[in-house]
């Protein structure tokens, strides 16, 4: 009960509190990368999806990515057998307020949310930077805390990948003190995948929209050809 | 219309020509309008095929499963089940079932793939209501003399044999629909799909 | 010009011409065909700027259509689905993703929306330009006031219904203050709201005034603001009144029939309007965070405020001026005020007739003062709406303050500014290459 009145203290924090007091990178990755995006896919359904719901996604969608129906359904598929069944979390929401202090937010449209006006990538590169910017704090209840997201709730699910950074409280970055299953380039990679697939997630057919735009455009070129032509025809009558 | 009869060769062609482009863009942009009133992906997955254990289903049983909001029977039909149909080749409508309601591997005489295991949608082919079971022969459930069992509608009357077939000269215009359905083994029927797995 | 007055159809004895002439007879048809295009006399002279009305209709053919299709799926409804989503904001992912071409439909929706203020704000400059509202055209310029009103009513009642943060946080400021009106704002808030704050009843409400109240408000006010225009006839760039020079048939000199000419030239500037609509559809419909806004990408939160809310882009400009008013007047509060300050900045279009009292209509034969004046006018729009989507500072307010007293000035001060200045005489007939 202590614990989870604790928690809750630092659900108002939570909420505000999302201040990059931090540089931010830019994510290096491609949404055209199908290999990273299926990479990234069994990332997240494997890391992230225990807490985090994809509610807006159907199972389905992981097709477009390459895949089988065959390899979907044994890699991915965890919380429902039917591939068209939305990718949700198997956790109850009120339960997750209870022990988080606050309900993990879907992360369908998470990469369109974290964007800023005027900068298109932002969304991506600060789910990059987030992600690689764990580090442990004893003052926290989860025992991490985020150099992008101070007093995050969420604790660091891919230390076993990166290992463990710490906060040098002279140079104020973070070190790398106990390393984890993948080098430090190895893990960016895969981060990068984690956040290219969660960008595709947030609108999985941008890639199709942005070319039927070049065929649209094209179309009204020569529409507009042909009717400036019958304007200047009829407008000769007119001195 | 002030001005017709005046339009020269040229003119003319020009006004084709941008009637037959603008057209033409015209029928493209209502493509994704017409598109988006068919069944969207969440319908879809509503109307998902539907997996079913019949492992437990005891001969002379009824089951029922609901796909795609429908009532789907599948009945554990006894020898004495079968043995009624021949004897009603003269009393239905379609004894063959030559009309378009079950797929080619339900088209034989008990309209089914295994012969005791009847796949059918309950649903009357009048006007959609779900008929009852009458399953004992004779007055017992109310029916008339020299029935052999099967179905009763009771909105209009319409009765059907345990093959689903329609009697002659009810409200009903054809047998009862054999949906699409595939055994993925003795015991598993997948409704909704006609082919293993995929 | 007035209907009923055009000859009625008489057939050639074909099907169709036999078919017409039974319509004709029981329905004004030749006669509004005639009245209003093929015998609708406009100015030989209209440029870049007389292509806006037009469009301006095509974006709303467009909203409606899209609107249709869209209501086909939305769901007005608060409550948390299974997944602790609210519905509405739900069923608009819904659209992107489940409903065939749903992404197109929504993205032409949320691009029209923008596409019409630019559109309407370009058609609205073209009138201060050549001086459309001046007598006899002043109940058109009324007539397009009221549209402005609408449509404004219209995108904020719209920009509710996907149920993002933005939504909902922009709802909630814009009502209380409501609330900042004297006496009856507390209850003119509940009313608006539905309840004592922005939920699921509001939502529900403003569904129903987007969809069907406004929708049918505007059409019925831009069949009106065209039925005056064609009363009295168009203006032009020269403010050369066409009618004052007619031949012998009665037709005016300058005038051409609106069909053929200017429907054929209206189709090139509606395909030169939908590649730059595509465009932004295509490959950029967030429209760099203006056209949809990052913050409505998170379902609303009732007990999470964002950091920074602000209107949508197009409201920026008066919205700085109401929060340019700080200073309580009269018992009253700033806070009533700017709410004031900001709905005189609208309908202070409406006085322009009355306003004017240059003896040229036309910025092309008038003088330096009025350039100078306008020019500095146009910088204080784009600096107040500018200003709009920024947190509040202090440089801010002073600089919104200073253009919100130009914006007042120049139109409150126009019946003295308009008389003087340098003006060149106008022609009898148009000028036209």
């Amino acid at each position: 009960m202590k614990k989870f009145l604790i928690a809750l203290l630092f659900a108002p924090i939570m909420a505000f509190a999302s201040g990059n007091t931090a540089h931010i990178d830019k994510w290096p990755g491609s949404v055209s990368d199908k290999a990273a995006l299926q990479n990234g896919a069994k990332l997240f359904v494997n890391y992230c999806m225990n807490c985090h719901g994809a509610s807006y996604m159907r199972y389905k969608n992981l097709l477009d990515l390459g895949l089988t129906e065959q390899q979907v359904k044994e890699n991915l598929m965890f919380t429902s057998d039917k591939i068209g069944e939305l990718m949700r979390v198997a956790a109850r929401s009120d339960e997750q307020k209870q022990w988080f202090g606050a309900t993990p937010p879907d992360l369908t449209i998470i990469a369109r949310a974290r964007g800023e006006a005027g900068n298109a990538g932002a969304g991506a590169d600060w789910l990059y930077t987030y992600l690689r910017s764990f580090y442990r704090d004893a003052n926290r209840p989860t025992g991490w805390n985020n150099t992008v997201f101070e007093n995050v709730g969420m604790p660091h699910v891919l230390y076993g990948l990166q290992g463990q950074q710490v906060m040098n409280h002279e140079t104020h970055k973070l070190e790398l003190a106990v390393p984890g299953s993948m080098a430090p380039a190895e893990f960016d990679k895969s981060v990068s995948d984690l956040v290219g697939f969660m960008v595709w997630m947030g609108e999985p057919q941008q890639e199709y929209r942005r070319t039927l735009g070049w065929f649209v455009l094209a179309f009204l070129a020569v529409l507009f050809v042909v009717a400036y032509a019958l304007k200047k025809e009829y407008w000769k009558d007119i001195h | 219309m002030s001005n017709q009869g005046k339009m020269d060769c040229g003119r003319r062609r020009l006004v084709v020509a941008t009637a037959a482009v603008g057209g033409a863009g015209a029928v493209a942009a209502l493509v994704p309008f017409v598109s988006s009133l068919l069944p969207s992906e969440r319908a879809k997955a509503a109307g998902a095929p539907v997996e079913v254990d019949i492992s437990k289903l005891e001969p002379g049983q009824m089951m029922t499963v609901e796909w795609r909001g429908k009532p789907v029977w599948i009945i554990n039909r006894t020898k004495e089940m079968m043995d009624t149909l021949p004897k009603l080749a003269d009393a239905v409508a379609d004894p063959k079932s030559e009309k378009n309601q079950q797929p080619a591997y339900a088209q034989n005489d008990t309209r089914s793939i295994k012969p005791e295991i009847m796949v059918v949608v309950g649903i009357c082919t009048h006007l959609g209501c779900s008929p009852s079971q009458k399953f004992k022969a004779g007055t017992e459930e109310g029916m008339p003399d020299g029935w052999l069992g099967g179905f009763l509608c009771p909105c209009h009357g319409s009765t059907f044999d345990f093959a689903g077939r329609v009697y002659k000269s009810k409200p009903a215009p054809t047998n009862l629909e054999v949906p699409p359905h595939v055994y993925l083994a003795d015991t598993r029927i997948m409704i909704g799909e006609d082919k293993k797995g995929a | 010009m007035a209907a009923g007055n055009f000859e009625k159809y008489k057939s050639d004895g074909s099907l169709a011409g036999n078919a017409l002439e039974w319509v004709d007879a029981r329905f004004p048809a030749t006669s509004m065909w005639k009245g209003h295009l093929s015998e609708y006399y406009a100015p030989k002279n209209f440029n870049f700027w007389y292509f806006f009305g037009s469009l301006a209709l095509l974006v709303l053919v467009i909203q409606i259509v899209t609107g249709i299709f869209l209501v086909m799926h939305y769901k007005p409804d608060a409550a948390l689905n299974a997944n602790g989503v609210p519905i509405a904001f739900a069923s608009v992912e819904y659209i992107m993703r489940d409903v065939s071409g749903g992404w197109l439909i929504r993205y032409m929706h949320s691009t029209g929306a923008s596409a019409f203020f630019i559109v309407v704000y370009m058609h609205m400059f073209r009138g201060l330009l050549y001086g459309s509202y001046r007598k006899p055209r002043e109940l058109t310029w009324l007539f397009g006031v009221g549209i402005f009103l609408c449509l404004m009513g219209e995108a904020f009642f719209g920009y509710l219904l996907p149920w993002g943060q933005m939504s909902y946080w922009g709802a909630q400021v814009i009502v209380n203050l409501f609330s900042a009106i004297p006496v009856i704002g507390g209850d003119l808030s509940l009313i608006i709201r539905g309840d004592f704050v922005v939920g699921d009843a509001t939502l529900n409400r403003f569904f129903s005034f987007h969809v069907i109240a406004f929708p049918l408000v505007l059409i019925g006010l831009v069949a009106a603001h065209v039925l005056a225009l064609h009363e009295t006839g168009s203006n032009n760039p020269d403010g050369v009144e066409i009618k004052a020079n007619k031949d012998e048939n009665g037709i005016p000199r300058d005038g051409i029939p609106f069909h053929p000419y200017y429907t054929v030239k209206d189709i090139v500037g509606v395909v030169v309007f939908l590649m730059v609509f595509s465009a932004v559809m295509f490959w950029a419909p967030e429209g760099g965070g203006y056209f949809l806004e990052t913050p409505n990408f998170y379902p609303a939160d009732p007990l999470k405020t964002p950091p920074h809310i602000a209107p949508v882009w197009y409201f920026t400009p008066f919205y700085s001026i109401l929060r340019a008013v700080t200073y309580p007047l009269f018992g009253l509060d700033a806070k009533f005020w700017g709410v004031v300050a900001m709905g005189a900045s609208v309908v202070i279009f409406a006085f322009l007739p009355w306003l004017d009292r240059s003896p040229v209509k036309s910025i092309r034969y008038r003088g330096p003062i009025y350039k100078t004046l306008l020019t500095i006018f146009v910088i204080c729009f784009f600096v107040l709406g500018y200003l709009g989507t920024l947190s509040p500072s202090p440089m801010g307010e002073l600089v919104s303050q200073v253009c919100s007293v130009f914006y007042f000035g120049f139109f409150l001060a126009m019946p003295w500014w308009s008389r003087m200045d340098k003006f060149k005489p106008v022609p009898d007939r148009v000028t036209f290459k």
